[in-house]
């Protein structure tokens, strides 16, 4: 992983005088799925907006080569990245076909390819987006993503979540499809999603990484995947590395 | 008969200006979670830009079109200068509109005096024409065109172009909206640029509908505009242009049957009777 | 380690001897030339200093509010007024005594804080600001408009009956001394109730209110007694500038009052302990100056490029804001901290 598409090294956030993200380490490859994996609270919702600058962060984002530390959030993505955030962000009052369309960055957005993985948005395309289902707005979710032919890295965190059995099957297909052309960082909770897409893999607890590896190898080592995924039971053993007080001090900087 | 439709008429004049006022308030707001207090300022200063254009021969349309540029350029200055370097804290942004609130009606009344100054109202528009049997001002005629072609201007850009799809969207999820790779600072500017423009065309109309133009209009309209705001839901266009209406008639129609001073009461015992039953105003939209 | 050991009981102690030396303040004949025109004691001052302190008092009792539980009112100027009107209107009209009056006064701001903050503060956030606008607006309007005759409008509202001992120039100083009374009472009750169990509710709310509904509290309610406990503190702060000024002007009804007493707080330094004071009794001093520099000679032969605003005392304290909104994010109050810091840094 000498040649990783992002490189987070030492990823601190601080949220209204609480340090949530310890020292996150985490690099994803030019190809394939990437996994971030952690129980509930982990702090990969807010790893993920750290590398995106949605929150104020320290510690070094590199992104293709350039670091992003102190670029604006649109600055960011507008160097090829496709984001669904864990709530969607969907907008409500705007119909679906707005919702893609204030998504298009490149000159020839690829509609075929949205509508050919999600035929109903097509059909819906003039429906409020608030009126969805929470499968439907899933999909414009990431269909906005592919719609940018440009993009060279997609962030999706926990795309399947809360959705149907038929849905989820439906996503991942389109996420199948869309990690040909592209890589993606890939928060999930399914492992068996995870295991059909993910190469590699990286393990929050407490805000800080506690492991990283080739995906499969972790799936396969049952005590492992239990001790960091508390995977089938609640892990009273778990190691929890306890997170140090934080410093007195009101600022390192 | 003939009553009832003068006062319509001027109801729905007044609630022109309102509409001026309260729907760039409400898109600044929607857009930035910043209540501009600065607003009132932004009308005054194009009630006086108009006003000193039109006292020096510029001609009304004239006087009218210069003004509203002062007022965008007033405006988009106030953003750039004051309220960006402030990005991320709301509430140091609203003081700043405050600030600015005092001073220059302070300054305006610095140079050409606290006492109001006659507007020179042109010929054209001083005059009067018959509706259903009542003699109606012209001007009441122009605020409501203005306020209407406003309306309909904002629509089409909200409804129609990209920036307008950006701040519809903003309104909603501002974060989000960056997410997707867009700076929404410009449309910030933008908002603030037509809020400005709309305000400083009610300072223009508003010194033809009073006949002068004084420091303080823009505050007491500007408090008006509030008012329409809340009532229409905060960040809704539609809801303003509803709510004006409503406010300039209930104004109008209480002031003329029952003592002076008691429209202006009863629109704000409208406010606390629709707050009680509807906290969100009429569109239903939340803060 | 001994000059600090010295020091301890002064720190404990320097508001109680501040009080003692402002208690004695009417006997001293020190001038200030600079900061007052007469020496302290003449009642020219005396009546500028306990205005200062009628205003640093209101302005802590508006910061529990702002700075204390996090609400914006741009509605305060009315309960002040309130207090004032009520108390003025009885007097004039019923011939009630200056007590009873006063009382009943104090009670119709309290009333008023009540109704009107149950409806305000169903909404939240600036909306909450607007419609406390609103009323507040409303109040003023009533006022200006003078229904049948009985508030003065814009002539405002001279008070008759008051107590011989609480007229005339003679007597400035027991009025800055009930000034002074009603600092100590804002002061106390404003400390009393911050740290009481629900001050720690307010600050709480100020922080985040989503958090104060999760613990299963109902933020409703406890913003509620804020409103009303600031309503009555300045409703009382009306009463006595009722006393001070000897009657009742519609400006203390108007939003730009409100907005002053914003500044003062801003300018101090909001959510402090001493910080909205030292705004309220530095922008009323300010104010005063600025007024009678405005009028004097010193001005006049300026440019006019430089004489018409500095004429506008208004457009000097809305600027010297907006600085401070800048340049001082903490107010006065949090000055010393913020040299300390760069001295720490260097
Ligand atoms: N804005 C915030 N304010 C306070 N605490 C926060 C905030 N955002 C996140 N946290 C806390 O930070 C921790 C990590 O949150 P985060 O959402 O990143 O976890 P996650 O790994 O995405 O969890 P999940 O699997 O449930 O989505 C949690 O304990 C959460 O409560
Ligand atoms: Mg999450």
């Amino acid at each position: 992983m000498t040649s990783s598409l992002l490189s987070v090294r030492g990823l601190k956030v601080v949220v209204g005088g609480r340090h949530i993200l310890h020292g996150v380490d985490l690099d994803v490859a030019p190809v394939g799925v990437t996994a971030l994996l952690g129980r509930n609270g982990a702090g990969k919702t807010t790893t993920v907006r750290g590398i995106l600058g949605l929150v104020p962060r320290t510690g070094s984002v590199i992104y293709d080569g350039l670091e992003t530390n102190g670029l604006t959030t649109h600055r960011i993505v507008q160097r090829g990245i496709g984001y669904v955030p864990e709530d969607r962000g969907i907008f409500a009052s705007l119909t679906v076909a707005e919702n893609l369309r204030l998504a298009e960055r490149d000159p020839d957005p690829a509609y075929d390819l949205v509508h050919e993985l999600f035929p109903e948005l097509r059909q819906r395309a003039r429906q409020a987006a608030g009126t969805l289902s929470g499968g439907q707005q899933q999909m414009v979710a990431i269909g906005r993503t592919l719609l940018n032919r440009s993009n060279r890295l997609v962030i999706a965190d926990e795309p399947t979540k809360g959705l149907a059995p038929r849905v989820v099957t439906e996503v991942a297909v389109a996420l199948e499809r869309a990690a040909q052309a592209v890589p993606i960082l890939l928060v999930e909770q399914n492992l068996a999603l995870v295991r059909r897409l993910a190469d590699h893999c990286a393990v929050l607890a407490d805000g800080r990484t506690a492991h990283a590896g080739p995906a499969a190898e972790l799936l396969a080592d049952a005590d492992k995947s239990r001790t960091l995924l508390g995977v089938g039971r609640r892990a009273d053993t778990a190691p929890a590395p306890v997170a140090p007080a934080a410093p007195a001090t009101g600022g390192d900087h | 008969m003939s009553t009832v439709v003068l006062l319509s008429v001027t109801g729905l004049g007044l609630g022109a200006l309102y509409f001026l006022v309260a729907s760039g308030l409400s898109l600044i707001f929607g857009l930035m979670d910043v209540l501009n207090f600065a607003h009132g300022a932004l009308l005054s200063i194009g009630a006086y830009a108009t006003w000193w254009a039109a006292s020096h021969s510029f001609g009304y349309p004239l006087a009218l079109l210069f003004g509203t540029a002062v007022g965008t350029l007033a405006s988009v200055a106030l953003e750039l200068g004051l309220i960006r370097p402030l990005y991320r804290r709301p509430r140091e942004q609203v003081l700043a509109t405050v600030g600015v609130g005092l001073a220059v009606p302070a300054l305006l009344s610095a140079i050409w005096g606290a006492d109001a100054r006659t507007f020179p109202v042109p010929a054209s528009l001083g005059g009067t024409f018959t509706l259903l049997g009542a003699t109606v001002p012209v001007d009441r005629l122009v605020l409501i065109g203005a306020a209407l072609v406003v309306l309909l201007a904002l629509k089409a850009f909200l409804g129609r172009t990209r920036h307008g799809l950006v701040v519809r969207a903003g309104v909603e999820d501002r974060a989000m909206v960056t997410a997707l790779g867009i700076d929404v600072r410009r449309a910030f500017t933008l908002v603030f640029a037509i809020g400005g423009a709309a305000a400083a065309l009610a300072g223009g109309l508003a010194g033809l509908y009073f006949g002068s133009v004084d420091p303080t209009q823009g505050s007491s309209l500007l408090i008006f505009g509030f008012v329409v705001v809340v009532m229409g839901g905060l960040g809704s266009v539609s809801g303003a242009a509803v709510a004006c209406v409503v406010v300039g008639l209930v104004q109008q129609f209480a002031n003329y049957y029952s003592t002076a001073g008691l429209g202006d009461l009863s629109v704000v015992v409208l406010l606390a009777a629709l707050l009680l039953v509807r906290p969100s105003g009429l569109t239903g939209r939340l803060a | 380690m001994n000059v600090p050991a010295l020091l301890r009981p002064l720190r404990r102690w320097w508001p109680a001897l501040a009080l003692v030396v402002l208690v004695l303040l009417p006997y001293s004949a020190l001038s200030l030339p600079g900061l007052l025109d007469g020496p302290i004691g003449s009642p020219g001052s005396l009546q500028l200093l306990a205005l200062c302190l009628v205003f640093g008092a209101l302005a802590t009792g508006y910061d529990l509010l702002l700075g204390r539980t996090g609400l914006l009112s741009f509605g305060h100027a009315l309960y002040f007024a309130a207090g004032t009107y009520a108390t003025d209107l009885l007097l004039t009209q019923t011939g009630l005594g200056f007590w009873p009056s006063a009382a009943l006064g104090l009670l119709a701001g309290v009333v008023l804080a009540a109704l009107l903050g149950s409806v305000s503060l169903r909404m939240t956030g600036i909306g909450f600001a607007m419609v406390t606008l609103a009323f507040a607006q409303a109040g003023s309007i009533l006022v200006e408009r003078d229904p049948g005759g009985v508030t003065g409008g814009e002539e405002g509202l001279a008070a008759t009956g008051l107590p011989g001992w609480l007229v005339g120039i003679q007597h400035t100083a027991n009025l800055y001394w009930i000034a002074l009374a009603y600092l100590v009472v804002t002061l106390a009750a404003v400390q009393w109730a911050v740290r009481s169990p629900i001050g720690r509710v307010w600050e709480g709310i100020r922080e985040n209110e989503r958090r104060v509904e999760v613990l299963g509290l109902r933020p409703y309610g406890f913003k509620l007694v804020a409103f009303v406990l600031a309503g009555t503190l300045a409703a009382l702060g009306g009463v006595v500038y009722l006393l001070l000024t000897g009657g009742a002007t519609p400006q203390a009804t108007t939003s730009d009052f409100t907005l002053s007493l914003l500044v003062m707080v801003v300018l101090g330094g909001s959510g402090s302990r001493w910080g909205p004071l030292v705004g309220g009794v530095l922008y009323t001093w300010a104010q005063h100056r600025l007024a009678s520099l405005a009028g004097s000679g010193t001005i006049a032969g300026l440019p006019s490029v430089l004489r018409v605003p500095l004429s506008q005392p208004l457009f000097l304290l809305g600027v010297l804001f907006v600085v401070i909104v800048y340049a001082l994010p903490g107010g006065v109050a949090g000055l010393p901290a913020r040299l300390r810091g760069r001295g720490a840094q260097a």
